[in-house]
């Protein structure tokens, strides 16, 4: 089992406190949305509902498109090992404006909680995974700036660095597995596109 | 330093690009994109980026359209396999989409491995929602993908253009 011991709920809503016009957020699909949602609906962030694997591509366009603003996306472990390529993908762009949280809880928790490649091995038939370490993986792909964090005392750091470090910015985050209440956004994609694009470019 | 080459329609589809303001430009390379990759690598305006796999271009056509930049995705017909289940993403968010596909596996492919998706391409854009033109002929390059381009951006479609291989040439390595 995980030794991990930080909460993704109060870490996301420390992550997110204060939230300025200047703050996009990008949350893939499952508890990362969830967690985003909880700290606060608003129109410029962009919770997916699907698209499992693409949210780190989805903010790298997003970086390109508005580098005055910080983009920060927030995923899940699942979500980051199917999209993994795109990590090298960033590190070519090097985009300084972009800072990705990857809550590794190493389980699809989605899906019932079986153990994803983060997963450390030989824990028996259902709970075995690789041992993978996606902080490892995005350093490999060229993110230079790429770190795990584990306790409450790095929290602090880790919100400067996703808030305010040039990017482009990889945190691997151990959280614990926990059974937590669905928050939900809207879910109409159009509408969460529109009010997107409506908050930041005053059109949709 | 490559010999200066007469204009083709790759530099058509360049200046249409150039006309619609494309910010972005994504691809996995092909052969015949090639030429059309450099001018976009040479343009100050755009900025391209090489993905690992095709699905990353719709993602980033996403994120792109969020931040309010027009992009272009380029891709040959296998790499459309790819982008199956984030094609969606035009359909639930209502995105514009352009993609520009060489077609393999289409007319007198000498590669049996391309068959299967080059057939399929078509097939599966098109349950997926996506609008499909088609071109044969150099002529028809320039106007197709502009009235592709105000499609996607004008009037908010995800729309592919096939460019053919009967456009493009057979690739036959050496083999008569
Ligand atoms: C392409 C695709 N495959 C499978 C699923 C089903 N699915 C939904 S959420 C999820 C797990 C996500 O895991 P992770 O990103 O680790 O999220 P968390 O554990 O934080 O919920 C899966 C497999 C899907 N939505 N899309």
């Amino acid at each position: 089992m995980s030794t991990a011991t930080l909460r993704r709920r109060p870490l996301v809503k420390t992550i997110l406190e204060g939230a300025t016009d200047d703050l996009l957020v990008i949350a893939g699909l499952g508890s990362s949305n969830w967690d985003v949602t909880e700290a606060g609906d608003r129109p410029l962030n962009m919770p997916l509902w699907g698209a499992m694997g693409a949210t780190v591509a989805m903010g790298l366009g997003l970086a390109i498109a508005q580098p005055t603003k910080r983009v920060l996306v927030i995923t899940g472990d699942g979500d980051m090992l199917m999209g993994m390529g795109s990590l090298a993908t960033v590190a070519a762009q090097q985009p300084h404006n972009l800072a990705i949280c990857v809550l590794d809880n190493e389980k699809f928790g989605e899906t019932g909680n079986q153990a994803t490649h983060t997963s450390a091995r030989n824990q028996g038939p259902t709970d075995s995974g690789a041992g993978a370490d996606l902080s490892v993986i995005a350093r490999g792909c060229g993110i230079a700036d790429s770190a795990t964090i584990r306790g409450e005392a790095e929290v602090a750091q880790l919100v400067a660095d996703l808030r305010r470090k040039s990017g482009p910015v990889f945190r691997l985050v151990k959280v614990m597995v926990e059974k937590l209440e669905f928050v939900m956004p809207p879910q109409d994609g159009a509408h969460l596109k529109d009010r997107f694009r409506q908050a930041l470019l005053g059109q949709a | 330093m490559n010999a200066p080459t007469a204009p083709d329609w790759r530099d058509d589809i360049f200046a249409v690009l150039q006309a619609h303001e494309i910010k972005q430009v994504y691809h996995v390379p092909d052969a015949g994109h090639s030429r059309l990759i450099e001018s976009c690598q040479r343009s100050n305006a755009m900025r391209t980026l090489a993905l690992t796999t095709e699905e990353e271009g719709v993602a980033l056509a996403a994120g792109a359209w969020l931040g309010g930049q027009r992009s272009v995705l380029l891709m040959q017909s296998s790499g459309v396999g790819n982008t199956i289940n984030l094609m969606g993403l035009t359909k639930t968010m209502r995105l514009p989409l352009l993609t520009l596909i060489t077609m393999r596996g289409d007319y007198g492919e000498f590669n049996s491995w391309q068959y299967p998706m080059g057939q399929g391409t078509p097939k599966v854009l098109e349950a997926m929602g996506v609008l499909l033109y088609s071109v044969d002929t150099a002529e028809e390059v320039k106007a197709t993908v502009d009235a592709a381009a105000r499609s996607a951006f004008n009037g908010g479609q995800a729309v592919a253009v096939l460019l053919r291989q009967k456009l493009i040439g057979i690739k036959n390595f050496g083999k008569k």
